[in-house]
């Protein structure tokens, strides 16, 4: 009984299997379709609204009636009184976004190589410090750190921006330092301490080389936080020329009538850059870092 | 935040296990390389001091006044935002979690264009958070915004304004774009751990006959278990400081109902100019957190995720 029965389903099995295949395949099809529209809904209305005329946006359409640039020429050429210093916030966000990157290695490379590397005793305290930071949520400690930015003097001054996010994005450089450091053999450092070389000397000819990858990495996380964050920006910049482009992203809102046309051609025209850094560095952002096997 | 995220949190918060492999500068640094090992440590030393510690002891003396808290007890905007809070970081955080618990299932599927959708499905978490908070704003406005508009033109159906009529379509509608804007971020996490789950394991369950759920039961949950608990937490507390989300969409509307503790905190603190006020908002968050980042911290020390 049970041959004939293993018989007739090793027969019988093969169209089944691909009717259930095919089944699956177009049910998989069908989900993706669902998944596009979820995903690409909000980045479609952000273009719609762009590339609609003034008179469009408040229609009815869901698509543009009638497709022009315009807006986005008006933001590039600061065409609106709200876009009248664009390029220089927009210089703004690209000076925090570079400073903040050059001190979150810097810092972040010197306190893992003193810890991991020179073994500094109690180097633990360090590292707690740094997870502590990383678990608070960065708006819990916004107004005490605003109300010491006005102590320091610091106010509507674009450093007390860049100390904001490299305070945010060391302890994650930190992490990532110390955990890429493990691969990179100790027997270098002490090849070169035995020809003499001081702790500087090995860190800039050994260390920092070796650890490219990783910096490649943090580089890219520590350029799109400053980029992307708006909280801090938002509360320590008040004068439109020391604003950063998101901050004059919002001001639009609480404008009567807004524009919305030039906002959101104002959006993609901030959303660009960490989207072509993100998408060229994806590979990089994690490649070095794949220490258990992470791909992004 | 990146990919590794959490495996760094991990990696830095056990104690460095190579330290007994490796004795580098035997017998300890010695003179001269004691003060580089200082001095390297210095800046980030001065950054954690200025820029972290004193905030928080300066925060604690801001928020001490019991006099606050019995302020923000009488206060019906205040409790209304504490219960928001608990129903968006609550509903949020596990829905988002589970969605990406199975989409990484979906994602593991080798077909070819399983990975061109992946490209497009991380777009909201490669976008910057303002402009698509900004764009759901207007798609989910209930005169001209594209929601309704497709809803009437595909189903005849007059949308409601999902923003400004009631608290709770707000408030789902803040849930619901939290969602989209990171369950990406997370699937891309636990499909990083799906993958490191070795084929062998699978093949051996197939031996022995296991299909379908019971693979998943059987194999992938229990191996997954301990990275899903870990990332929910991590969730957890970054969901709790979430603010761009219902500021830019509800702005804490319609009247201060769908304020999160967050933004009620940068509100008191900068709209109605009552500092100390904000920061005891912020503080009463601290009951529920702090618990959650001693289990982190625990669950990260104790466990050794493979990632």
């Amino acid at each position: 009984m049970s041959t004939v029965l293993t018989h007739r389903q090793t027969v019988r099995r093969p169209p089944r299997y691909r009717l259930r295949r095919n089944l699956r395949e177009t049910a998989a099809l069908a989900f993706a379709v669902v998944l596009l529209i979820w995903t690409l809904a909000p980045i479609y209305n952000m273009v719609m609204v762009s590339l609609d005329s003034k008179g469009d946006v408040f229609s009815n359409d869901i698509w543009p009636a009638h497709p022009s640039l315009d807006s986005f020429w008006i933001v590039l050429s600061e065409g609106y009184w709200y876009l009248e210093y664009f390029w220089h916030q927009f210089g703004n966000s690209i000076y925090i976004g570079a400073v903040t990157t050059f001190l979150t290695l810097l810092i972040g490379s010197l306190a893992s190589f003193s810890i991991g590397r020179l073994r500094l005793k109690n180097g633990w305290i360090v590292s707690n410090a740094a997870l502590l930071t990383y678990v608070i949520p960065a708006s819990f400690l916004a107004i005490p750190f605003y109300s010491i930015m006005l102590k320091y003097g610091l106010a509507n001054n674009l450093w007390s921006v860049i100390f904001a996010e490299v305070t945010f994005a060391t302890p994650y450089a930190i992490f990532i330092f110390h955990q890429y450091a493990v691969s990179i053999p100790m027997e270098l450092d002490e090849a070169a301490r035995i020809d003499g070389a001081s702790p500087i000397q090995i860190y800039l000819r050994i260390y920092l080389p070796l650890m490219a990858p990783a910096l490649v990495a943090v580089g890219t996380y520590a350029l799109l936080l400053a980029w992307n964050e708006y909280l801090y920006q938002f509360m320590l910049l008040s004068s439109t020329r020391s604003m950063t482009v998101p901050v004059a992203l919002a001001q639009f809102l609480n404008s009567d009538e807004a524009p919305w046309n030039y906002m959101m051609a104002t959006a993609i025209i901030y959303a660009i850059p960490p989207v072509a850094v993100y998408y060229a560095f994806r590979r990089r952002m994690t490649a070095g870092l794949t220490m258990g096997g992470v791909k992004g | 935040m990146s990919s590794t995220t959490f495996e760094a949190a991990r990696a830095l918060s056990a104690p460095s296990q190579s330290r007994r492999r490796w004795r580098v500068w035997p017998g300890g640094l010695k003179g001269s390389e004691f003060t580089w090992a200082i001095a390297f440590v210095v800046p980030y030393a001065a950054v954690f001091i200025a820029f972290v510690a004193y905030p928080i002891v300066y925060g604690l003396w801001m928020g001490h006044d019991p006099e606050l808290y019995s302020e923000l007890l009488s206060d019906p905007i205040y409790l209304g935002s504490v219960v928001n809070t608990v129903l968006f970081v609550g509903i949020g955080v596990n829905l988002k979690m589970f969605g990406a618990l199975l989409l990484s299932g979906f994602f593991m599927r080798r077909s070819w264009w399983t990975k061109g959708l992946l490209l497009i499905y991380v777009l909201p978490w490669a976008v910057p958070a303002l402009p698509t908070f900004i764009s759901i704003h207007w798609m989910l406005n209930g005169q001209w915004g594209l929601l309704n508009n497709v809803l009437w033109d595909l189903f005849g159906i007059d949308g409601p304004g999902w923003l400004d009529t009631s608290r709770w379509l707000a408030l789902g509608s803040v849930i619901v774009s939290h969602i989209w804007k990171w369950m990406p971020f997370w699937t891309v996490i636990l499909l990083a751990g799906r993958m490191a789950i070795p084929q062998e394991l699978y093949d051996a369950a197939d031996v022995d006959g296991a299909t379908g759920l019971n693979r998943f039961t059987y194999v992938t949950f229990p191996l997954l278990a301990n990275l899903y608990l870990i990332c929910t937490l991590l969730s957890t507390i970054f969901t709790l400081g979430e603010f761009n989300e219902v500021y830019f969409i509800t702005g804490g509307g319609p009247a201060l109902s769908t304020h999160v503790l967050a933004t009620l905190g940068i509100r008191d603190a900068f709209q109605v100019a009552r500092p100390d006020l904000g920061v005891a908002t912020v503080m009463s968050a601290l009951p529920l957190m702090i618990p959650l980042v001693i289990l982190l911290m625990r669950k990260l020390r104790t466990t050794d995720v493979q990632l």
